[in-house]
C-alpha cells in the first residue's frame, strides 16, 4: 500500500469515528439534556412531553407538604410567580429540603400532566451553597 | 508562623522564577539545585499551614473558615487541603516536587535538556504560586481572632477523602512535568526514542496516582453520600476523567514513539494536552460555573485567572509545538494493519471519547449562552461515551497481538469467532436463565473477552509456560492492566444493570421485606462524637440463614451546621448490601424512618479492576533489560 493510500484509509477511519460519534452526541443531547424550568418557565413555554426528563426548580410552598403511606411524599413547587407544580417524590429527601427553601426536582410528567413525578431531588446541600440554578431566584417568604 | 510560610513562599516564588531562568539557559547543575531549594522551601512553608491547623490557630483565616477545636486529630491535619487555598498550596507543593524528583531522577545524558525541563517546570511552578499568593492566599491573619471554627465540610471529614486529593494531585500536577519534558523537547527539536523513553516513565508516574485518586474519589461517593452509585458523570469527576483518558491515549501512543519513532508530533501534543485538561478540571471545579454535586469552594474570579493560565501555558506550548511540528517526521514504514495502526485506533477512539465527555461537560454552558438552563447527566454518557469505548475494549485483545510494521491477519477469522462466541454466551445465558438485558450480558462478556485476552496475550509471549514469569516487567504490567479494565467492565456492568434500589418507611419494631432480605428496624438511638451527634439506627436483615446488622448514622456537625450521611455496607462475596438513613417524617403522630436500600452486586470488582489498572502501571516503570533512563 502506498503512503498515500494509507494515510487516506487512516483519515477515513478517522472521519468516520469522529462523524458517528457526533450523531450519537447529537442525538444524545437532544434526548438528554435535561432542560430547567422554573413554574413560571413552564407556564410561558407550555408543557414538556410526557416522559421527557425535565427539571423543575422553585421554593417548596410552606404548608404543601405531606407524607404518604410509604416513602411517598407530595409537595408543590413554587416561584414567587404565582405559578406552582405539584410533585410527587418517593424516596428519601436531602437533609436541607424543607418548606419554604429552595429545591431542584429532576423527573418527568407522566399520565397525570398535573403532578411532576421526580426521580431526585436536589436542595443546598450545606447553609452557604444553593443549587446554582436558584440563584437567581428570590425566596418568596423566608430571606435567606 | 505563618508570617514565615507567608515568606517562604515568596522565596520558593523567587526560586522558582530563578530556576525558569537558569534552566532555560541550559545550566543543568545549577537548574537541580534551584528545584530541589524550591521544593525544601514550599515544603516547609505548607507544614506552617499544617501546623496552624493542628494547633486551630483561628488567627489564621483559612483555618478559622475550615477548621474547629473538636475536630478529630487526623481531619485537622488533612483539613489543611480540605479547602480552595489549601489546596492550591499542596498543588504548588506538588509540582516543585516534581521538579526536585526531576533534579534527581531525570538522567537522559542531555543536560541541557534536562536543564530546560527543569527550567519549564519551574515556569510552572511560578505561575502556580503567583496563583496562590496573590488571588487565593492561605496566609491571611484575622484581626480579631474567633475562640473557635466554622469546621471543615462534614462530607470531607472521612479517610479516603483524607487521601483522595493528595492522590489526584500526584496526577494533575504530574502532567506538569509531563508538559515540562515536552516543552523542552520541543525546544530542542528533539523528539526522539530517548526522549520518548523519559516522557513514558514520567507519564506513568502520574497516571497510577491519578487512576487511584479517581478510585478514591469514588469510593467515597459512594459509601458517603449515600445515594448508592459510584460515577454519576457529574462535572467534577468529568473533570478528572479527562485528564485520565488523554494520560492514557498518551501511554500508548509514548510507545510507539518509544520503539519506532513514529508518532513524534501526536505523542508530544498528547502531552502537553494532559497537563492542560488538568488545568481544565481545576477550572471547572473551582469557578463554579458548573452544577456539581461536589461543588465546594467556588469562585468566578479565581475561575477565570485558572482560565487565564490554562491559555497561557496552552497558548505557549502549541506555538512551540506550531513552530515544531514539520521537523517531526515520521519512523519507519508501516501498514495500517500494524501494531502501530492498532495503537493509533486506539488513540483515536480515546480521545473522541475523551471529547464526547468535553461536550457533555461543557454543554450547560454553552447552552446558558445561549440563555437555556439546562443540564447533562447520564444517559448522555451512557449513549455516547459508553459505546465508543466498548468498541475500543472489543478490540483490544485482537489488535494488542499485532506485530510492529505489518501485522498477519490471516488469523483474524479464529479472533472473530472467538469475540462472537464468549460474548454470544455472555448475551445468550443472560436473557435466559439469567433474566438480564440483553446488553448487560454482552458487557459480562466483553469483561471476560478483556480478561482472557490478556492472559493469552501473555501466553503468547511467553510461548512456553516456564517462561512467562521471566517476561519484562512492563508486559506483565501490559496484562495486569488490560486484564484490571476488563475486571473494572464486570463490576461496572454488574453494579449497573443488576442494582436493586428501594426506598423503606419504617417505625421502631417493623419489619418488612426488600430483595430476599427481611428487614427489621430495631432502633433508632441519638449518639455523640467528637464534633457531632448523630442518630444511628440499627437494622437487622436476615436471607437463608445469613444474618447482617446495620448501623446507618445521620451525622449533624453543628459548627458546620450540616448534617452528613453515613452509609451502612454488609458484604456478601462481592456485593454489598448498602443501607442509608434519610428523613424522621411523623405521620398521624407516629414518627417513621425512611431509608435507601441498595443491593449492590459486583461491586467490589470495580475497585479492584481499578487496583489491577495501577499495580500494572507501576510494573510497566521498571526498566527492561539491559536499559536505564
Amino acid at each position: 500500500m502506498r503512503a498515500r493510500t494509507k494515510r487516506l484509509y487512516a483519515v477515513g477511519f478517522a472521519a468516520i469515528l469522529v462523524a458517528s460519534a457526533a450523531v450519537l452526541a447529537s442525538v444524545a443531547l437532544r434526548r438528554h439534556a435535561d432542560l430547567f424550568y422554573t413554574p413560571a418557565l413552564l407556564a410561558e413555554r407550555g408543557m414538556p412531553e410526557q416522559g421527557q426528563r425535565v427539571r423543575i426548580g422553585g421554593f417548596v410552598e410552606t404548608g404543601s407538604l405531606t407524607y404518604g403511606d410509604g416513602a411517598e411524599l407530595y409537595f408543590i413547587i413554587e416561584d414567587g410567580s404565582g405559578e406552582s407544580v405539584r410533585v410527587t417524590y418517593t424516596g428519601i429527601v436531602p437533609d436541607l429540603f424543607r418548606e419554604g427553601e429552595g429545591v431542584v426536582a429532576t423527573g418527568a410528567f407522566g399520565e397525570n400532566p398535573e403532578v411532576f413525578e421526580a426521580s431526585e431531588i436536589l436542595a443546598k446541600h450545606d447553609e452557604t451553597y444553593q443549587p446554582r440554578e436558584l440563584r437567581d431566584l428570590e425566596a418568596p417568604d423566608a430571606g435567606t | 508562623m505563618i508570617e514565615f510560610g507567608h515568606f517562604l513562599a515568596f522565596i520558593g516564588f523567587s526560586l522558582s522564577a530563578l530556576l525558569t531562568y537558569v534552566g532555560l539557559k541550559g545550566d543543568r547543575r545549577l537548574a537541580g539545585f534551584l528545584a530541589i531549594a524550591a521544593f525544601l522551601v514550599l515544603f516547609v512553608s505548607f507544614l506552617t499551614i499544617v501546623r496552624a491547623f493542628l494547633i486551630s490557630d483561628f488567627s489564621v483565616a483559612l483555618v478559622t473558615n475550615n477548621s474547629h477545636t473538636m475536630k478529630p486529630f487526623i481531619y485537622k491535619f488533612a483539613g489543611t487541603w480540605g479547602n480552595h487555598e489549601g489546596s492550591m498550596a499542596l498543588w504548588c507543593l506538588v509540582m516543585a516536587g516534581f521538579g526536585a524528583a526531576g533534579a534527581y531522577w531525570l538522567r537522559t545524558g542531555r543536560e541541557v535538556f534536562e536543564a530546560r525541563t527543569l527550567g519549564v517546570q519551574g515556569l510552572l511552578t511560578t505561575g502556580a504560586l503567583a496563583y496562590l499568593l496573590f488571588a487565593s492566599s492561605p496566609f491571611t491573619r484575622l484581626d480579631n481572632p474567633p475562640l473557635q471554627g466554622g469546621d471543615l465540610n462534614p462530607l470531607l471529614q472521612d479517610p479516603a477523602l483524607a487521601a483522595h486529593p493528595p492522590m489526584l494531585y500526584l496526577g494533575y500536577v504530574g502532567y506538569s512535568f509531563v508538559f515540562a519534558l515536552a516543552a523542552a523537547g520541543l525546544i530542542e527539536g528533539r523528539i526522539d526514542q530517548i526522549w520518548a523513553r523519559t516522557a513514558r516513565r514520567w507519564a506513568m508516574a502520574a497516571f497510577v496516582p491519578l487512576t487511584l485518586g479517581i478510585a478514591l474519589g469514588s469510593y467515597w461517593a459512594y459509601y458517603e453520600l449515600g445515594w448508592g452509585g459510584w460515577w454519576f458523570w457529574d462535572p467534577v469527576e468529568n473533570a478528572s476523567l479527562m485528564p485520565w483518558l488523554v494520560g492514557a491515549a498518551l501511554l500508548h501512543s509514548v510507545i510507539v514513539t518509544e520503539k519506532r519513532g513514529s508518532f513524534r508530533a501526536w505523542t508530544t501534543l498528547l502531552a502537553v494536552m494532559a497537563f492542560c485538561f488538568s488545568i481544565l478540571g481545576a477550572f471547572l471545579v473551582r469557578s463554579g460555573l458548573l452544577t456539581s454535586v461536589h461543588a465546594f469552594a467556588v469562585d468566578p474570579l479565581r475561575g477565570s485567572l485558572l482560565l487565564g493560565g490554562l491559555l497561557f501555558y496552552g497558548g505557549l506550548a502549541l506555538a512551540l509545538f506550531a513552530a515544531r511540528a514539520p521537523s517531526l517526521k515520521g519512523g519507519p514504514e508501516h501498514l495500517l494493519i500494524s501494531r502501530e495502526g492498532a495503537l493509533m485506533g486506539n488513540n483515536l477512539v480515546i480521545f473522541v471519547a475523551t471529547l464526547t465527555v468535553l461536550l457533555g461537560t461543557m454543554f450547560p454552558l454553552i447552552a446558558e449562552a445561549a440563555g437555556e438552563v439546562m443540564s447533562v447527566g447520564e444517559p448522555y454518557f451512557n449513549l455516547t461515551f459508553t459505546p465508543i469505548m466498548a468498541i475500543a475494549l472489543a478490540v483490544l485483545p485482537i489488535v494488542q497481538a499485532w506485530s510492529w510494521g505489518r501485522a498477519d491477519v490471516s488469523s483474524l477469522w479464529k479472533w472473530g469467532a472467538a469475540f462472537l462466541l464468549i460474548v454470544g454466551v455472555f448475551a445468550l445465558f443472560g436473557v435466559g436463565p439469567m433474566n438480564i438485558p440483553l446488553l448487560s450480558g454482552v458487557g459480562f462478556g466483553l469483561g471476560v473477552w478483556l480478561i482472557g485476552g490478556a492472559i493469552y496475550e501473555l501466553a503468547r509471549r511467553a510461548k512456553l509456560p516456564r517462561r512467562v514469569f521471566k517476561l519484562p516487567k512492563r508486559v506483565w504490567g501490559m496484562t495486569l492492566a488490560h486484564a484490571g479494565l476488563g475486571v473494572f467492565v464486570l463490576g461496572a456492568v454488574g453494579e449497573t444493570s443488576l442494582r436493586s434500589h428501594t426506598t423503606l418507611a419504617l417505625e421502631v419494631g417493623q419489619s418488612t421485606e426488600v430483595a430476599g432480605w427481611a428487614f427489621t428496624l430495631e432502633d433508632v438511638d441519638p449518639i455523640e462524637g467528637p464534633n457531632w451527634y448523630a442518630d444511628k439506627a440499627t437494622l437487622t436483615a436476615t436471607r437463608g440463614g445469613v444474618e447482617a446488622l446495620l448501623q446507618p448514622e445521620k451525622r449533624i456537625y453543628p459548627a458546620a451546621r450540616m448534617p452528613t450521611t453515613e452509609t451502612a455496607i454488609h458484604k456478601t462475596g462481592l456485593s454489598d448490601l448498602y443501607v442509608a438513613i434519610g428523613d424522621r417524617r411523623t405521620v398521624e403522630g407516629a414518627p417513621r424512618w425512611t431509608f435507601e436500600v441498595f443491593v449492590n452486586p459486583m461491586i467490589d470488582l470495580i475497585y479492584w479492576g481499578v487496583l489491577l489498572i495501577g499495580i500494572g502501571g507501576i510494573l510497566s516503570m521498571f526498566p527492561g533489560r539491559g536499559k536505564s533512563g
